[in-house]
């Protein structure tokens, strides 16, 4: 035993870097979704599906498609990303690695920002990547589909920030998923009305930078909290 | 043991671990009730009791993963607060379920579990560590498709590669760690404990197995609450 470590004794010891622990996590959820892909493309089909059934259901009447699309690409996107809150944290809740993470030498709030962007990339940035194709169908103009893209880009963040204390705080309690759904909509509200507004407002060309100038500073402050507001969800939930 | 530079807090001469008049309540039911103990450098507490005696529950509040409704646990005259910066440079706490992703091997799983400890070694030091505890061919096979055992001795190669590591946890939190090995992993696992105490480590083990470490290990059992020297 002494003699196999003597050979590991030019191991270079850790420098203490926080931001390494966002780092960390976000690299180990971004492999644990590549792993598992079907549950992010999961998300995305059933955001195409539900923007999709609304020009079926309410027929081809273009002026009222166009005037309803902002809303309903919007609360779709919130559901698709409501669906996927619940994973956040509840794989490593259930399988202990949630516990190795609280008691990493990072500091929590580092870990959980990088899990919240992780989620992000997994789920937000593809909606909004979508959105255009989606847009489409209701017979949005180039200009307007550009910025339903946009505010989707700005909001989306918000929506895996809120949605993450959410699903901290709902870990291992029973009919958690409703709770969770009960909690965090309501919290989407302004983001819903910003991102929605700032479409609608483009289609009556109207002045719409001041409403995705309100969700880029929703994020700002959101990003500023969150963390630490997350952090301390997960250590209750662990308790 | 080889390595003789200890970094920061973790001063492996003389540490003490002690708990006095530790009581969790869990809802109505009061889990552990004025429990007080005191182990030092060199040490292994080992806790005994039937199921639901609060093994588990005083594992995870040493950890500081809980807090104690009373009382207080101390590391070498210092409070532990709930999941503190030098409890998690001192504290090493293996739980009573794996901590492995499924979706990883058993490989990935380790290096996981390095990064997330914020240690770096040489993958050659990991494979080492895989063949140390008889895991060098399944290092590519999904934690999923493992056994029981099997995922138990990834802990045994991150406590192996714990001690080999500079940066040193004088502390072992660990719960049922023999759960399921065969009897050649339990002598590895009392091997490894014998090297951690050896160097002046201090460990906590819930377990149902008697270890052939009794020369340095306390016993005590949750039912009667009895802490004796063996």
């Amino acid at each position: 035993m002494t003699a196999n470590l003597n050979s590991l004794a030019s191991i270079n010891s850790p420098v203490f870097q926080p931001e390494r622990g966002f780092i960390v996590a976000l690299a180990r959820d971004a492999r644990l979704a590549v792993r598992s892909k079907g549950e992010v493309i999961q998300a995305l089909a059933f955001f195409v599906v539900v923007v999709s059934l609304f020009p079926l259901a309410i027929g081809p009447e273009s002026a009222l498609l166009k005037r309803i699309a902002p809303g309903v690409v919007w609360v779709a996107a919130l559901l698709s990303v409501l669906l996927t809150l619940p994973r956040m944290f509840a794989n490593d809740h259930a399988d202990g690695t949630l516990e190795q993470l609280a008691l990493s030498v990072y500091p929590l709030p580092t870990i959980v920002a990088g899990k919240i962007v992780a989620h992000w990339l997994m789920t937000g940035l593809p909606l909004a990547a979508l959105s255009p194709l989606l847009g489409l169908q209701f017979g949005l103009a180039s200009g307007e589909l550009a910025v339903l893209c946009v505010s989707l880009v700005l909001g989306t963040p918000v929506l895996s920030m809120i949605g993450a204390i959410g699903a901290a705080l709902t870990l291992g309690v029973r009919g958690g998923s409703v709770l969770l759904a009960l909690l965090v909509l309501p919290l989407y509200i302004p983001v819903l009305i910003f991102g929605a507004g700032a479409v609608e407002q483009a289609m009556v060309s109207v002045d719409f930078s001041a409403n995705l100038s309100l969700l880029g500073a929703i994020m700002l402050l959101a990003g500023l909290a969150v963390p630490f507001a997350t952090a301390a969800a997960v250590k209750i939930s662990l308790d | 043991m080889v390595i003789t530079s200890v970094s920061n807090s973790t001063q492996t001469a003389a540490d003490t671990l002690r708990g006095s008049g530790l009581r969790l309540e869990r809802g109505t039911r009061t889990i552990i009730d004025n429990l007080s103990f005191s182990i030092a450098s060199g040490q292994a507490l080992i806790l005994r009791g039937t199921n639901g005696s609060g093994k588990t529950s005083l594992l995870r509040m040493l950890a500081g993963l809980t807090l104690p409704d009373a009382g207080a646990v101390w590391w070498n005259g210092e409070p532990l607060k709930a999941l503190s910066t030098t409890w998690r440079n001192v504290a090493l706490y293996l739980g009573h379920t794996n901590a492995l992703k499924d979706d990883f091997t058993a490989h990935e799983n380790l290096v996981d579990a390095l990064s997330i400890d914020g240690i770096s070694i040489a993958p050659g030091a990991q494979l080492e560590a895989l063949e140390k505890v008889g895991l060098i061919e399944q290092r590519h096979v999904l934690a999923r498709r493992l056994s029981q055992g099997q995922k138990r001795r990834i802990g045994l190669a991150r406590l192996w590669l714990a001690l080999s590591h500079a940066h040193y946890k004088p502390l072992w939190l660990l719960d049922e760690p023999t759960n399921a090995l065969d009897s050649d992993g339990v002598l590895l696992f009392a091997d490894l404990i014998g090297s951690h105490l050896g160097r002046g480590g201090i460990a906590c083990i819930a377990t149902h197995l008697a270890l052939d470490i009794a020369s340095r290990a306390k016993e005590m059992n949750l039912d009667s609450r009895v802490e004796a020297a063996q």
